[in-house]
């Protein structure tokens, strides 16, 4: 992924605009986290790493954290809430009961 | 555990789709695979807006907008412009099933007829979502739109582009789905190593367009395979038929429907009309794949 940067261009006069409509920046700037009525939380204690969450994440608002244990490399889904719409997903995908849980948002 | 599907995300978060948009995760996938190396051709869709206001772009890579018409023309002469420089680029043409089905058919016609070097990438959402859910040559029997409400519903069924694509004898041909993330970009890799055109039609489900839940966007891609509503399948040379998922005991056509509002006006007789249609369509396939 390109280094984050929340920077947004917003050009003040047409003279301003480049000469070809070309993309400059990411779309970063647009915190969708706002979006989200239902934030979904992971219980670390149950999550088995599987990262089937990650892999379903239509933002994506997961990302797969590397790490390593016994040698082994391994991945932990850490959700990035400024941008996580709440859409669900990962929470009916996710096999592990209880492993992905929900709060209201604003709680 | 090991991750199934590539790691490097070209596309970026803070895109436009909706929560839980199918053709959002289609992108993240195919770009996944595809990688940096890899511009688009987008003609007007949901895509259009979900990568973002210029001079922003959520998807990292070069994209051309175009005319809804001009997917594969513009890519193809995307490509005869890299090609002339002596670039080896990855020329995609990024379409919904309104652009493919309908109004970019004849563009990509001609471009599968000159077996041009290009991807022709279809995301599957079953009706001309961008402009509020009218009905597409791809939306399936007995649905509602906007423009076949539930007093009179689609009559006809899902047209079968993918035989079309078969009749031009093109290299590669595959669908895909969303709920098969590994499917899907095997295919890619696959269609990578191959030259001139190949195309996939990926499905993806849209929830406010189907009136469904966002949470079950992949629940029903899944569903979707399960009852061969939608079948994944892969075909070489436009004669070598294959099932990538062969699914051994289908599940009613009612379990996919029922979960979709675009289906909510069924009768009994139409669901039954619709299982018909699905064994129907399946044994014709099979005659292709020769099982
Ligand atoms: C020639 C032309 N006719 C109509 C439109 C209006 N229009 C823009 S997007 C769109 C729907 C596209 O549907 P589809 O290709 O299925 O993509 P989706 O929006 O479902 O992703 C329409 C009708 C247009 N831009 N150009
Ligand atoms: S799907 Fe569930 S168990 Fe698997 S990595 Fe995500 S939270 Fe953990
Ligand atoms: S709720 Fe949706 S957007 Fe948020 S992390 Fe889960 S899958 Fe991603
Ligand atoms: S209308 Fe459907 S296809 Fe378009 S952005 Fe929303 S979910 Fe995606
Ligand atoms: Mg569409």
């Amino acid at each position: 992924m390109p280094e984050k940067t929340e920077k947004q261009i917003v050009f003040d006069k047409v003279k301003d605009t480049p000469p070809l409509a070309v993309s400059l920046y990411t779309m970063d700037y647009n915190k969708t986290g706002s979006w989200r009525n239902v934030r979904p939380v992971i219980d670390y204690e149950k999550c088995t790493g599987c990262m089937t969450c990650w892999k379903f994440c239509p933002e994506p608002a997961i990302d797969a954290e590397k790490y390593e244990e016994d040698g082994k490399e391994k991945y932990k889904p850490v959700i990035d809430y400024e941008y996580c719409k709440g859409c669900g997903i990962c929470w009916v995908e996710c096999p592990v009961e209880g492993a992905i849980y929900t709060e209201e948002e604003g709680e | 555990m090991k991750l199934t599907i590539p790691e490097e995300e070209v596309m970026g978060h803070g895109h436009l789709a909706c929560q839980g948009c199918g053709g959002a995760l289609a992108m993240r996938y195919t770009l996944k695979t595809l990688g940096r190396n890899t511009v688009l051709s987008v003609p007007a869709c949901c895509w259009s807006v979900i990568d973002g206001p210029f001079p922003h772009s959520a998807v990292n890579i070069p994209v051309f907008h175009t005319a809804f018409e001009a997917a594969a023309s513009t890519a193809s002469g995307i490509k005869a412009g890299f090609e002339i420089q002596g670039k080896d680029v990855n020329v995609v043409a990024w379409a919904g099933d309104g652009g493919t089905y309908d109004i970019g058919i004849q563009a990509l016609s001609g471009a599968a007829e000159r077996n041009d070097d290009i991807f022709y990438i279809c995301y599957d959402n079953e009706a001309y979502m961008n402009t509020g859910v009218q009905r597409s040559g791809s939306t399936p029997l007995k649905a509602w739109t906007t423009t076949t409400p539930v007093a009179h519903p689609k009559d006809r069924p899902k047209k079968d582009l993918i035989s079309i694509m078969a009749a031009h004898r093109i290299p590669y041909i595959a669908t895909a789905s969303v709920a098969y993330p590994e499917d899907l970009t095997a295919k890619l890799e696959k269609a990578k190593n191959i030259k001139g055109t190949r195309f996939l039609l990926i499905f993806s489900p849209c929830p406010p367009g189907w009136k469904a839940d966002p949470k079950n966007t992949i629940k029903l891609a899944r569903l979707a395979v399960e009852t061969k509503v939608f079948n994944l399948l892969e075909i070489e040379n436009g004669l070598d038929w294959r099932i990538t998922k062969k699914i051994r005991k289908p599940k009613p056509v009612i379990e996919y429907l029922k979960l979709q509002g675009r289906f909510r006006h069924l009768t009994e007789d139409d669901v039954s009309l619709i299982q018909e249609n699905v064994e129907k369509e399946w044994n014709i396939l099979m005659n292709k794949v020769g099982e």
